[in-house]
């Protein structure tokens, strides 16, 4: 490392001032969630008004619960989804398996704009009613390939031979999935859920177009409220969100890293 | 009983364009410990995983007591490998890792905890039942392995290479515990190993393997003394080579005229013409050294140039210039007395007896 | 036919038959969508907004119109000056982290990403109160003496330029520390002992090694930015239309869905060759 040192110490500076530019905005609106005044311009005391505004709100406790349940039912469905795609590729011969799994990779490389309208005009040409049903399908399509691009990663990992071995003792495929490959993947596999969960939760765009009356999420909650007008309770939303993801997150890492003695 | 435990009959197998197994016949006895030694690309490991069932061969059939299992999978062959790096269930126990194909097979609780006792005391891993592998040392690893396939009592064990990963210490010991278990227990054992010394000193018969093709199947001794091919002449130990022409066959005996040093004596070989070419092999440790011009009752005298002395604790081994590109090792025990320690540059005679060579056609 | 490592003498495809129902979702709900966006771009918009399904290639040919080409310019513009700013601060930014000890490699790299992990909106929308007329920026800057009127950037191109610099700087500083910490430190100080200078080092030896990550973290940059919608539509308001806004004013406002699947296509053209760039540049897959 040492060659890189007489370069290093004049990026120390412009390295921090990165940092500052990331967390500033945030750190703004954090701050000023608890500012009693209405607008930023002065600082008027702490207060948890606008906290105690949330939580009164009934339309955000709605969204809330929609969230959560969207996030739920979808994320089952992906990691379901997602864990049988990582297994299945897993046994196919190099070719085929490259070019299935760029495909279903590719939700990740698409702009949303462009998922979410694709999404709009299935369900209108299949008549489906837009709701919490569709908003589930199209949250479930697009993190398939979270899941996969996870599970994928810890199970290329796996001594292949384990399976064999579990075999040569005796194992039929089935049971040697389940007694060796199975639990050794489920730190991945718990650790794609939760970020699958995450990503659900924070979704706008594809919900934006895949969502009926009935069926508003938080975020979409967030974003009529933003373009209704600047108000801090939308900052101790905000606030209360980035902590919900920074730890929904961590927890994510958390087991990704967990060692199965592996 | 007199039945072959493993029966391969003419088992080809393909992978791609190349053949790595090339119409493969051998039959291994029941409880034999039985080796197959090759270099990398032989073939000999997927003939190992061809019998664990991991592989369906082109053509041929394997037959274990008997029955044809080619067509059955690897869960429901009499049969259990122990994998090159062990293949240990990182996140079950010792005790979870041999019992496994126990619990596989439905056998009840309390037989297991038996059997599985029984066999870490064999393997002298008794009271580890509760560690993890990763908390193991690399031999003991390899135990586990071997008890966690040997407690389902399979009719044949299948080795893959199964000291490669052992310190040179460790390998001496092991080899005389595996060999050890291995005639306790009475199972029939097929072992692949590219290491001739191991295969040598562990095995009851050795198949050596080229290319797909057997070229031997013996006793040791036979392999090493009476090698059928200058591959597996050349393969096996150290080898000293002439090239020459049979001149005239007497006897059992014969004459070879090698270009530049006196005609050769040597065993007859069978099916060689006078006239034809032959190659001469001598082991290093069937040579003699000294100084004296005389005959002294060997067979055979060449002389030579000392060019390299390495001293090798219990014996010395020289490089011999014989002519000007053909180098001989001799080694000689320094516990022979009177036998002089020769200096590189001095001049000596390499003598051997005429019927501790091996004559090979070329 | 091929053999698997099971032994048993079966069509590789029948094992990996677990596969199956993730092709059919992702085959129903995003591969169908999709090629019925392009069959629509191909459709006439009918009097009330549907779809009157007459073979036409009017729309693409309405694309080419200046105003529509102007959006897809503007975008790629932005796209583009926010890849190169990313490139700018990613660079030294990556450098640093790549250069400290392993452990605090890791902190870094946690700082780098931690508000990459909270909800977009919500960072967009952190901006929005710092840049208005009476947010911190110009109260700051006014309270400092900067400047006496207060700066209007927000609803500007500048706006959602910054927006979306912040928004996707992770993704250009991951993969550059990646290719730099790679890097053989040895070919650096070789190139010290053969006399370079400082400069020349960095130009002539650092970047090239770079290549891969720089190449890398520019496509991560790129083919987001060209498709962004919250950005421009929070930060960007009326004036500051990108492709995805377009693309929703379209189907949403105007509702003439041929125009917009249309022009989704051509926002997926311009991010294929996006990565069909990258792969010729030398790009590793990613994933």
């Amino acid at each position: 490392m040492k060659s890189l040192a007489r370069h290093r110490r004049g990026l120390l500076p412009a390295s921090l001032a990165n940092l500052v530019f990331l967390y500033a905005p945030i750190v703004v609106l954090i701050v000023f969630s608890f500012n009693a005044a209405r607008l930023p311009t002065a600082w008027e005391g702490f207060s948890l008004q606008w906290y105690v505004l949330l939580v009164r709100d009934h339309a955000l406790a709605a969204a809330l619960q929609n969230s959560v349940l969207i996030a739920a039912v979808s994320t089952v469905i992906a990691t379901l989804l997602g864990v049988s795609a990582a297994v299945g590729l897993e046994r196919l011969p190099w070719r085929r398996r490259v070019w299935l799994e760029g495909a279903l990779l590719l939700p990740l490389v698409i702009p949303e704009v462009m998922m979410g309208v694709a999404l709009l005009l299935l369900f209108v040409l299949v008549k489906m009613p837009l709701g919490l049903l569709t908003v589930t399908i199209g949250h479930a399509a697009f993190n398939v390939p979270v899941v996969l691009v996870i599970v994928r990663s810890r199970l290329h990992k796996l001594d292949p031979q384990l399976e064999e071995a579990a075999r040569d003792l005796g194992a039929t495929p089935w049971r040697a999935f389940r007694r060796v490959t199975l639990p050794l993947l489920q730190p991945a596999i718990v650790g794609a859920a939760l970020l699958a969960f995450t990503v659900s939760l924070d979704d706008f765009v594809v919900t934006f177009f895949t969502a009926g009356p009935g069926a508003t999420t938080l975020p979409l909650k967030v974003y009529s409220m933003i373009k209704t007008g600047i108000s801090p309770e939308i900052n101790a939303l905000s606030t209360i969100l980035v902590l919900a993801s920074m730890g929904l997150v961590g927890l994510s890492l958390l087991f990704q890293r967990k060692r199965v003695h592996a | 009983m007199n039945q072959p435990s493993v029966e391969l009959r003419e088992v080809v197998k393909r992978h791609g364009s190349t053949v790595a197994v090339d119409h493969l016949s051998f039959s291994v006895r029941r409880g034999e410990f039985f080796s197959i030694l090759g270099p990398s690309g032989s073939g000999k490991t997927t003939t190992l995983r061809l019998i664990a069932g991991f592989e369906h061969p082109d053509g041929g059939d394997i037959l274990i007591d008997g029955r044809s299992i080619v067509d059955a999978p690897p869960n429901l062959r009499p049969v259990n490998l122990v994998f090159q790096q062990y293949a240990l269930f990182p996140h079950l126990t010792v005790f979870g890792n041999v019992a496994f194909g126990l619990e596989m097979r439905d056998v009840a609780r309390a037989e297991i905890q038996s059997r599985v006792g029984a066999a870490l005391d064999m393997v002298q891993l008794a009271g580890k039942g509760d560690r993890l592998p990763a908390q193991l040392s690399g031999g003991e690893q390899q135990r586990v392995a071997l008890a966690r396939a040997l407690v389902n009592r399979p009719a044949v064990l299948l080795l893959d290479e199964p000291l490669g990963a052992l310190d040179q210490q460790l390998r001496q010991e092991m080899q005389g515990e595996l060999k050890a278990i291995q005639e306790q227990v009475g199972v029939t054992c097929i072992c692949v190993t590219h290491h001739q010394e191991e295969a040598l000193t562990m095995s009851d018969r050795v198949a050596v393997m080229d290319h797909g093709r057997l070229l031997q199947v013996g006793t040791p001794q036979d392999i090493y003394d009476a090698p059928a091919s200058l591959y597996v002449a050349e393969f096996i130990g150290l080898s000293n080579r002439l090239d020459g022409r049979l001149a005239s066959v007497e006897g059992p005996h014969c004459r070879i005229e090698v270009p530049g040093l006196p005609a050769i004596q040597a065993a007859a070989p069978a099916g060689v013409e006078p006239g034809g070419r032959v190659t001469i092999i001598v082991r290093p440790e069937r040579l003699h050294l000294s100084q004296q011009a005389a005959q002294g009752g060997f067979g055979n005298v060449v002389p030579a140039r000392v060019a390299k002395a390495v001293y090798n604790g219990h014996e010395m081994q020289y490089q011999l210039r014989i002519a000007e590109n053909l180098l001989w090792t001799v080694r000689v025990p320094n516990a022979d007395g009177g036998q002089k320690r020769f200096l590189p540059g001095e001049a000596v005679m390499a003598r051997w007896n005429r019927d501790e060579s091996v004559v090979l056609a070329r | 036919m091929t053999t698997d490592s099971t032994g048993s003498r079966t069509n590789v495809c029948h094992r990996a038959w677990v596969l199956v129902p993730a092709l059919i979702w992702m085959g129903l709900f995003f591969f169908l969508p999709l090629l019925i966006v392009l069959l629509i771009s191909f459709a006439s918009r009918g009097t009330y907004g549907g779809v009157e399904w007459t073979f036409t290639l009017a729309n693409y040919r309405d694309l080419a119109d200046p105003l529509y080409l102007w959006i897809y310019l503007r975008s790629c513009a932005l796209a583009l000056a926010t890849t190169g700013l990313c490139l700018c601060l990613g660079f030294p930014l990556a450098y640093y982290i790549a250069g400290e000890p392993a452990r605090r490699q890791g902190i870094w790299l946690m700082l780098v990403l931690i508000p990459f992990w909270t909800n977009f909106l919500v960072r967009t929308y952190a901006w929005m109160d710092v840049l208005r007329t009476d947010g911190l920026l110009n109260t700051v800057s006014m309270g400092a003496g900067l400047t006496s009127d207060p700066i209007e950037i927000l609803y500007t191109d500048a706006a959602v330029l910054i927006g979306l610099v912040y928004g996707y700087l992770p993704f250009m500083v991951l993969p550059l520390y990646a290719a730099i910490e790679r890097m053989d430190r040895s070919l650096i100080e070789a190139a010290r002992d053969l006399y370079a200078p400082g400069w020349a080092v960095f130009v002539r030896v650092i970047v090239p090694l770079a290549k891969p990550g720089i190449v890398a973290g520019c496509l991560l940059v790129f083919t987001p930015s060209l498709g962004a919608y919250i950005t421009p539509d929070l930060l960007g308001g009326a004036r500051s239309m990108m492709i995805g806004n377009f693309i929703q004013h379209e189907y949403l406002v105007v509702r003439d869905w041929p125009l917009g699947s249309a022009a989704s296509f051509v926002l997926m053209a311009m991010v294929s060759a996006g990565v069909w760039a990258y792969q010729r540049a030398g790009g590793e897959r990613l994933l």
